[in-house]
């Protein structure tokens, strides 16, 4: 353990910070020096954001998003297709989609992926609400915008047949050749699974 | 082999093998030219040690399948590295790998190349491929067969880089329906588990069983009944196996769907699953005498694995365009003077790189361009 070279409020300061995603005991304290140095023009506008959004960030009732006005400003904005819902694990994928500019659709965010190796189950992801939400009526098509890995995959699964009698159309995502990428590079199992999701043209 | 035509795909190479804090070495260095590599030793000196640190450039946990915190010098942080200069199928190229001094539970392992990070070993194989033999393999015949999958699985993870995730993700759902058996989960998540389940078995079963056939094929066209190491006899052992040999994947996908829902009350009563690729075996038998594998002698079986990890090295040259690197650890020692003389002269058509350990330097002695190297506690040097 090394020495504090800074008071216990500073100290506080950058271990807080080294808890971060992305940030470790390094960063953390070259964050801090840099917030010292900007005090006027970035840490005290910082503060008050922080505090302003921990005052105000709730979960939205729709869709699980989270934000600053329930429902949140994804479902509340006209301008979405109101008749597609895109089925997304975390916020972090919400964020994504919306970042790659993909669809103008609405959202569900499940808040995890089923995984009973983990102790994750049905009964604790978002998913009485989404099923409510087809219910209601209206909906065109659910995707279901969820990784590939073991335990997304049987989210998928599972929710595909939780909705086998809704009457709504259920998709994925495609899984297949990436952007840029040469067909000879690609495993066995991409190539059958993008043969599989082959669209026409 | 005498048959064996030599083969004029070039190689890949390790020129330069660096290693700092593993296993019994604070720091060793070996630069090699074109021959074949010979280590030898004392028992213990660390010569499987050199063997294993080149293994750690394929995916995996190396020859001896240790755990990460198992790697670094005892006495040291816990950190530890290796480096090698490689000319690879790419062109010359730096790799190294190693694992930062743990910390809190989780050691993490790190992979370079050309100083750049990469995201797991899997991206080493774009330069070289590393096959193996050590004395830990002699009781594959008579072993369970998990050992034998095992090993079919590095043989397939040589020719199909994602083979290795495919295995690990069939595990992880595996053990995700053994636990929602267990727990009692509904139909609907059960459902759910064995629909990921049925596509991922029956994508590893068809990789596997692509490269048998492959690997069949591989061993017929070099098969002489005169050889001193036997051809092997090979094939894929398994209910879903058979099925993929005359049925389409999607529809094996799902038929074993249905065995599985079908089997839902005997896998709970048993706690496991109890069909499916991870039962699957390699069925290997002396194809001179056509006998079961289990049932030769053991120098016959120690000479049809010789046979069999050649024919596999072949079968890489020949899909890579590139010979792998060969790593025998203590193979040669116990082989009588022709078998030797046999290995050599199969290694040299074989066109691959290999490196060789053993106790005793006369062993070697009729390899006569070997680059030779005594190896003692903690240090390694030129022989004289």
């Amino acid at each position: 353990m090394s020495r504090a070279v800074a008071g216990p409020e500073i100290e506080r300061l950058i271990q807080l910070l080294g808890r971060m995603p992305g940030l470790g005991p390094r960063s953390a304290r070259r964050a801090t020096l840099h917030l010292i140095k900007k005090r006027e023009t970035l840490m005290a506008p910082l503060a008050l954001a922080l505090q302003d959004v921990l005052g105000k960030i709730v979960e939205c009732q729709v869709c699980g998003n989270v934000d600053v006005r329930d429902p949140c400003t994804v479902c509340t904005d006209i301008h979405r297709e109101a008749g597609v819902i895109v089925v997304v694990a975390e916020v972090a994928d919400l964020w994504a989609l919306e970042r790659a500019n993909a669809i103008n659709a609405k959202y569900h965010v499940l808040g995890g992926v089923l995984s009973p190796l983990d102790g994750v189950g049905p009964d604790d992801l978002n998913l009485g609400k989404l099923v409510a939400r087809v219910q209601a009526g209206g909906l065109d098509e659910v995707i279901l915008a969820l990784g590939a890995t073991v335990d997304a995959q049987t989210t998928a699964h599972y929710i595909t047949d939780l909705l086998r009698d809704s009457g709504v159309k259920v998709t994925r995502l495609a899984h297949g050749v990436p952007v840029g990428g040469e067909l000879d590079h690609l495993d066995e199992g991409t190539l059958s699974a993008a043969i599989r999701a082959r669209t026409t043209l | 082999m005498s048959h064996t035509p030599p083969v004029t795909a070039p190689r890949a190479r390790i020129r330069r093998l660096t290693i700092t804090r593993f296993r019994s070495y604070a720091a060793a260095q070996i630069e090699v030219a074109d021959g074949p590599v010979v280590l030898t030793g004392p028992n213990g000196a660390g010569k499987t040690n050199l063997l294993e640190a080149i293994s750690f450039f394929s995916p995996g946990r190396g020859l001896r399948r240790a755990p990460l915190d198992a790697i670094a010098q005892a006495g040291g942080d816990g950190s530890w590295a290796v480096a090698a200069q490689v000319e690879g199928a790419l062109g010359e190229v730096m790799l190294g790998t190693g694992g930062d001094a743990p910390r809190a539970d989780t050691p993490a392992r790190r992979f370079r190349i050309d100083r750049e990070t990469a995201s797991s070993a899997n991206a080493f194989l774009d330069h070289l491929k590393v096959v193996w033999l050590t004395p830990e393999m002699d009781g594959l015949f008579t072993g369970p067969p998990a050992d034998r999958r095992r090993f079919l699985d590095r043989l397939v993870l040589a020719v199909d880089a994602s083979h290795g995730t495919r295995v690990n993700a069939l595990e992880r759902a595996l053990r995700t329906r053994n636990r929602v058996l267990e727990d009692g989960g509904d139909n609907r998540m059960l459902g759910a588990v064995e629909h990921e389940l049925a596509e991922l078995g029956v994508a590893v079963a068809a990789a596997r069983l692509e490269t048998v056939q492959r690997l069949a094929t591989e061993i017929a066209a070099h098969a002489d009944d005169a050889s001193l190491f036997p051809y092997a006899d090979i094939a894929l052992d398994g209910a879903l196996e058979r099925l993929l040999a005359t049925a389409p994947a999607v529809e094996v996908e799902d038929r074993y769907r249905a065995i599985l829902q079908d089997n839902r009350p005997r896998d709970r009563a048993a706690g496991r699953t109890l069909e499916g690729p991870h039962l699957c075996d390699l069925a290997v038998a002396h194809g001179p005498k056509g006998l079961s594998a289990a049932r030769c002698s053991t120098g016959e079986q120690k000479s049809l694995l010789i046979g069999l990890a050649l024919s596999h090295a072949r079968l890489v040259t020949a899909m890579q365009g590139h010979a792998p690197v060969v790593l025998l650890d203590d193979v040669v020692a116990y082989l009588d003077a022709d078998r030797r003389a046999g290995l050599f002269a199969a290694l040299s058509a074989l066109g691959a790189q290999v490196w060789m350990s053993g106790a005793d330097p006369l062993a070697f002695e009729a390899l006569a361009d070997a680059e030779r190297f005594e190896v003692r506690p903690g240090e390694v040097r030129r022989a004289r």
